[in-house]
C-alpha cells in the first residue's frame, strides 16, 4: 500500500499510486454508509483497496459529542493494499468533534474538507474547542476547505418537500457526490443502490440522488482550485476474473455453507447476538436453500449447546460469538472435546477483557482458545488473515472438524469481520469435497462408539440409526467402548488419544510457507490474524530498503505445521507483531524454545506499517 | 424412523450397565416405569434419545437401551433443541432434577417451554442436590438444613409445575417416582405434542428422606392425593370430598361430597385444557388442599421444530443451491486483460 509517503510529496502532478481517506461525521451521520458505497465505487473502477470502519459501542451518541464519532477509512491504489492505510491523505470532518478526534492522524499537508455549517458555537463547544479551528489557523499545517455542506444539501433536495431534519439526513450522500467527483468515480452504482433501498420511498431515494449529484456538480463546477482537484489513481493489475467486494463476516458466511455443502452436510448455526459477531448470524439466517438452519438461542451457552446437540444428530454444528461469549461457551466446548462431536467455533474477537471495547479489534483471545478450558482440552485453533482469507479458514475449520472429529476453533477480529476488501470470486468447482459418511453398521470387531480410524476419529453414528444405539457424555469414557470408566490407567490413555488426535491435524495442513523473503536469514517478523496487511507492507519495505527479514504468517495457531520450530531456527532473530500483550510470542516460545521478541499494540487500532518498519529496524541493527 | 416399528419388551429398553443410584433411591423406580412404559407406547429404542444434565437423575440415560447423551449442567433443554431442530423424527425426552432444571438450568428450562419443542421433560424433583451431597435446593422448603444452610435456608422455594405454566407450557403433570399411576402420565406426555413438562416427586433416601411423606404415603394417600383425570369430577377422600369453584375468590375450595352427588355439593370436572384452572392447580397449597396429581394441564399448539423446518421450506421454495452463484453475489466487476470493466 501507500502510505501518504508514497502518495503526492515527490511529484505533485504525477498520478498517486494509492490514496487514503478517511470520512468522519456523528454516528447519526451515515459514515459507514457514505463509506461502504465509497468502496463500491472504487472496487468497481479497479482498484485494490483495504477498508477499517471505526465506530463507537453506542448507537446513537448524543450529536455532536467526542464519543459519538464514527469514522471509515479507505486505501485504494494502482498496486496491491494491504492495510486501510497509515494515514489518510484526505479527511472529510462533518462536524467539530470529527476534526478534533481525527485531525492529528491526518499527513501533515493533507487534506480536510469540512462542513462549516456545523461549526457552530454549540457544535464548537461540544467538541471542546474554545475558538472555531476552521477560522483560528489552527489547522495551518494541513490544507483546508471548509464550506456549508448542510445548506449545499438542503438547497439541493429542496424540490422534494422533506422536513428540516430528514433533509440533512442527504448530507452524507452530498459529500459522496463530492468525493466521486474527486476521485473519478461512477455514480450509477451509488444511484442504482439508493433506488433499490429506498424502493418503498422513492422521494427519499430522489432526494438522496439530487444530493450526491449536487455534491459532484459542485467539484466539477465551483472551480474550486488549490488543493480541490480531480485525483485519479490507475486502477490496479489484477488478475483477469469476475471480482466482488467482500466483508469478513460474509466471507466466514459463505465460507461455512461451502464448507457444509462440501461435506455433504445440512448445517445447524446456534447463536446469540454479540458484537462484533452478530453479522455472521445474519448472513446465514438468509441462506436456508443451503440446508441452513439458523436458531437465535436464548444465550451463549445454548447457542453452543444445541449446536453439539445438532452435531449429535449428524448436522454440521456452528456457533459463533466473541470474547466474553466465548468464555461462556467454554465448559461445553469441553463437552464437544469428551464426546468427540464435530463443531466449528467461530470468535470474531474484540478488546477485552470482560466487555472491554465491544467495536474495537484486538488480538487478545488467543490463550483463550488454545488453552481456555478445564482440563487437558486440546482443541485445533485457526486464525483468518484477512476477510477474504476467511472464506477459506471456514472451509478449512469444517475439514478439519469432520474428518477428526472435533471442535475447532476459527478466529477472526472486529477488523477483519468488518472490513472489505476486493476478491478474486472462486472458481467452486476446484474445491476438493470431502463428504461425510455417517456410520449405519457396526465394525467387524462389534460396535465400539469409541474405537478409531487412522486419524483417531471416533465414528459419527446419528440416533435413529437402528442397531447402533449407545450413550455418551462428558464423563470420562472407556477407550473403545464409551462406557463411563474412571480408572487411572483409562484417563491417562484417553487424556492422550485427545492430544494425539488433534496434533495429528498438523499431518492434513501443510508446511508453513514463508509469505514474504527468504527462507532462514537475519530476521523474521512472525504474525497471525489481521495484522497480515501491515507487517507484509512493512517487511516489503525493509526489503526494498535491502533488509534481511521475512514474514512469516500463522494460519494453523494450533497444532502448529510440523515444520514451524525449524523454519524459526533458521533465523537469527524473531520478532511477533501481535494486537495483545504477546501471546503467540509465548506459544511460540513454549513449544520451539526460540527467542521470539514481541511487539504489542493494544489500542483498539491496527498497527500501522511505521510501527513495524520501526521495529524491524530495531530489531535488524 | 426407519422401519416398521418393532414389538419391543422391558428387556430391550435396559443396558448392560450397573446401575449406580443409591440402594432404595426413588430414580430405580422412575427408571422401571419408564422402560415398561416404553414398549406400551410402540417407541423404537433407534429413534428414542435421553438428554440429560447433570446430578443423579441426569445419569438415567446410561440405563437406557436407547441413544442417550448425558451433557453438562442444567443445558439439556438446549442440546435437546439442537437434536430436535437437526432431526424432528427422533423420540427425545429430557431427564433433570431440581438443581439442574430450575437453578443452573432454569433459563434453558423457560425457553424450552416457551418455545414448544416436541419433547417429554421429566424433572426429578428431590428437593435436594444428592451428587454433591446434600445442600438445599432450589425447591427445598424454608428451613431446609443442610450442609449449607445449617441454620435452615431462608429463601422460598421454586414451583416447578407453576414455573414451567408460567413459562408457556402447554403440558403440565405430575407424579409420584412409587407411585402406579406413573406410566398413565408418562403415556399422555409422550401423546402430546409440544414440550410435556412432568414434575415427579422422587425420593432421595440419603439426604431427604420421606420429604414428600405427608402425601406420597400410600396409608393416607386418600385424602392426601386429588388424582386428575380430563372430564372426571375432581374428587378425593373416596369420593366423599371434591374441589369446587370459590366463585367469590375466584380460588378453589374443598367440599364435603354427600352421597355422591358431587354436581349438588358444586365440584367441577377436570378440564385439561382450561388454563386458569391449571394456574390454580399447581399453586394449590398443600394441607389445606390433597396435592393434584396427574395431567393437570394439556393444550397442544404448534410447535417449534415443526416452524422452523415450515419456514426453511418456505424460504428455500423455488431456490436452488449454487455454491458458484452464491460466492458471485452482489455487485461484481470483471477484470478482462486490458483492465476492468463494469
Amino acid at each position: 500500500m501507500a502510505s501518504a509517503a508514497d502518495v503526492t510529496d515527490d511529484n505533485m502532478n504525477a498520478p498517486p499510486e494509492a490514496v487514503v481517506v478517511r470520512f468522519a461525521g456523528d454516528s447519526g451521520d451515515g459514515m459507514q454508509l457514505t463509506g461502504g458505497q465509497f468502496t463500491l465505487s472504487t472496487a468497481l473502477s479497479g482498484n485494490d483497496l483495504a477498508t477499517f470502519p471505526d465506530f463507537p459501542a453506542e448507537i446513537r451518541a448524543p450529536q455532536g459529542t467526542l464519543f459519538g464519532v464514527s469514522a471509515f477509512q479507505i486505501n485504494f491504489g494502482s498496486r496491491e493494499i494491504n492495510t486501510a492505510g497509515d494515514q489518510p491523505d484526505v479527511l472529510v470532518a462533518m462536524n467539530p468533534a470529527a476534526l478534533k478526534t481525527n485531525v492529528e492522524s491526518l499527513k501533515p499537508g493533507g487534506l480536510i474538507i469540512a462542513d462549516s455549517g456545523e461549526f457552530g458555537k454549540r457544535n464548537l463547544d461540544k467538541a471542546h474547542y474554545d475558538s472555531n479551528p476552521l477560522e483560528d489557523g489552527s489547522l495551518a499545517k494541513w490544507q483546508l476547505l471548509a464550506f456549508d455542506i448542510s445548506q449545499h444539501t438542503l438547497d439541493a433536495v429542496k424540490p422534494y418537500g422533506l422536513g428540516n431534519k430528514e433533509a440533512l439526513r442527504c448530507k452524507n450522500m452530498w459529500t459522496l457526490g463530492l468525493a466521486l467527483w474527486m476521485f473519478d468515480r461512477k455514480r450509477q452504482p451509488v444511484i442504482d443502490w439508493l433506488n433499490q433501498k429506498f424502493a418503498k420511498k422513492p422521494e427519499i431515494a430522489e432526494a438522496n440522488i439530487a444530493a450526491l449529484n449536487a455534491g459532484h456538480a459542485y467539484g466539477e463546477t465551483a472551480e474550486l482550485g488549490g488543493p480541490m482537484q480531480q485525483v485519479h489513481v490507475s486502477p490496479a493489475h489484477s488478475e483477469p476474473g469476475l471480482y466482488r467486494t467482500v466483508t469478513g463476516a460474509e466471507a466466514i458466511s459463505l465460507g461455512l455453507i461451502a464448507g457444509a455443502q462440501l461435506a455433504d452436510l445440512p448445517m445447524f448455526f446456534g447463536g446469540y447476538p454479540i458484537t462484533p459477531a452478530s453479522a455472521i448470524l445474519h448472513h446465514l439466517a438468509r441462506y436456508k436453500e443451503y440446508d441452513v438452519t439458523t436458531f437465535q438461542a436464548e444465550d451463549e451457552i445454548a447457542a453452543i449447546a444445541s449446536a453439539i446437540g445438532a452435531s449429535y444428530a449428524g448436522s454440521l454444528g456452528v456457533t459463533s460469538s466473541s470474547g466474553p461469549g466465548i468464555a461462556l461457551k467454554g465448559e461445553a466446548m469441553g463437552l464437544a472435546i469428551m464426546t468427540e462431536l464435530p463443531l466449528v467455533i467461530v470468535n470474531s474477537q474484540r478488546g477485552g477483557p470482560s466487555t472491554g471495547l465491544p467495536t474495537k479489534t484486538e488480538q487478545s483471545d488467543l490463550y483463550q482458545a488454545v488453552y481456555g478450558r478445564n482440563g487437558d482440552a486440546p482443541m485445533p485453533v485457526i486464525a483468518a488473515c484477512s476477510p477474504t482469507d476467511a472464506f477459506e479458514c471456514a472451509i478449512e475449520a469444517v475439514r478439519i472438524a469432520v474428518q477428526y472429529m472435533t471442535p475447532v476453533m476459527l478466529l477472526t477480529d472486529g477488523y477483519i469481520a468488518n472490513a472489505a476488501e476486493p476478491w478474486s470470486v472462486p472458481d467452486m468447482s476446484q474445491y476438493e469435497a470431502f463428504p461425510v459418511t455417517h456410520m449405519t453398521e457396526a465394525q467387524e470387531s462389534g460396535f465400539l462408539p469409541y474405537g478409531r480410524d487412522e486419524k483417531l476419529a471416533r465414528p459419527w453414528v446419528k440416533p435413529g440409526t437402528p442397531e447402533l444405539m449407545h450413550r455418551i457424555g462428558g464423563i470420562e469414557k472407556a477407550a473403545d467402548t464409551g462406557h463411563i470408566d474412571y480408572s487411572p490407567g483409562n484417563h491417562q490413555e484417553m487424556t492422550e488419544i485427545r492430544r494425539d488426535k488433534v496434533l495429528g491435524v498438523a499431518d492434513s495442513i501443510g508446511e508453513q510457507a514463508v509469505d514474504l523473503g527468504d527462507l532462514g536469514g537475519k530476521l523474521a517478523v512472525v504474525g497471525w490474524g489481521s495484522t497480515y496487511g501491515p507487517i507484509h507492507q512493512a517487511v516489503r519495505r525493509a526489503r526494498d530498503a535491502g533488509h534481511d527479514v521475512s514474514h512469516i504468517h500463522i494460519r494453523n495457531i494450533w497444532p502448529v505445521p510440523r515444520n514451524m520450530g525449524e523454519l524459526l531456527k533458521s533465523y537469527d532473530r524473531v520478532l511477533v507483531p501481535e494486537m495483545n500483550t504477546g501471546q503467540l510470542k509465548t506459544l511460540l516460545r513454549d513449544q520451539f524454545l526460540v527467542d521470539a521478541k514481541p511487539l504489542n499494540k493494544v489500542s483498539g487500532q491496527p498497527f500501522l506499517i511505521a510501527e513495524i518498519m520501526a521495529a524491524i529496524e530495531e530489531n535488524i541493527g | 424412523m426407519n422401519e416398521m416399528t418393532k414389538v419391543t419388551t422391558l428387556k430391550d429398553w435396559e443396558t448392560d450397565q450397573e446401575v449406580r443410584w443409591c440402594p432404595g433411591c426413588g430414580d430405580y423406580a422412575i427408571l422401571k416405569a419408564v422402560q415398561r412404559t416404553m414398549p406400551q407406547l410402540g417407541a423404537d429404542p433407534a429413534n428414542t434419545v435421553f438428554v440429560s444434565g447433570i446430578g443423579c437423575s441426569s445419569r438415567f440415560p446410561y440405563y437406557m437401551e436407547t441413544y442417550g447423551f448425558h451433557t453438562i449442567h442444567g443445558r439439556a433443554p438446549a442440546v435437546a433443541t439442537g437434536v430436535k431442530l437437526a432431526n424432528p423424527n427422533l423420540d427425545v425426552w429430557i431427564i433433570t432434577g431440581d438443581g439442574d432444571a430450575l437453578s443452573i438450568g432454569g433459563n434453558h428450562t423457560m425457553h424450552v417451554l416457551r418455545r414448544n419443542l416436541d419433547c417429554q421433560i421429566m424433572l426429578f424433583n428431590n428437593e435436594i442436590y444428592g451428587l454433591t451431597k446434600g445442600q438445599y435446593s432450589p425447591t427445598s422448603r424454608e428451613g431446609t438444613t443442610s450442609p449449607s444452610t445449617p441454620y435452615g435456608s431462608v429463601d422460598r422455594p421454586a414451583s416447578p409445575c407453576a414455573f414451567a405454566l408460567g413459562s408457556g407450557a402447554r403440558f403440565v403433570a405430575r407424579g409420584i417416582d412409587i407411585h402406579k399411576g406413573l406410566p398413565d402420565v408418562l403415556k399422555a406426555a409422550h401423546a402430546h405434542k409440544g414440550t410435556a413438562f412432568i414434575e415427579i416427586f422422587q425420593n432421595c433416601i440419603v439426604y431427604n428422606k420421606d420429604v414428600f411423606e405427608e402425601f406420597a404415603a400410600k396409608k393416607t394417600a386418600a385424602s392426601t392425593q386429588l388424582w386428575l383425570a380430563d372430564g372426571e369430577p375432581m374428587l378425593f377422600e373416596k369420593g366423599e370430598k371434591g374441589i369446587a369453584l370459590d366463585h367469590d375468590n375466584l380460588t378453589l375450595k374443598v367440599v364435603d361430597v354427600v352421597d355422591g352427588d358431587w354436581q349438588a355439593a358444586g365440584v367441577i370436572e377436570h378440564d385439561v385444557t382450561n388454563r386458569s384452572i391449571a394456574h390454580m392447580l399447581v399453586e394449590l397449597p398443600f394441607g389445606e388442599f390433597p396435592m393434584a396429581l396427574g395431567v393437570l394441564y394439556d393444550d397442544p399448539r404448534p410447535t417449534f421444530e415443526t416452524a422452523v423446518a415450515e419456514q426453511n421450506r418456505l424460504a428455500s421454495e423455488g431456490k436452488k443451491p449454487d455454491l458458484q452463484a452464491l460466492v458471485s453475489k452482489g455487485q461484481t466487476w470483471t477484470v478482462k486483460e486490458g483492465g476492468p470493466e463494469l
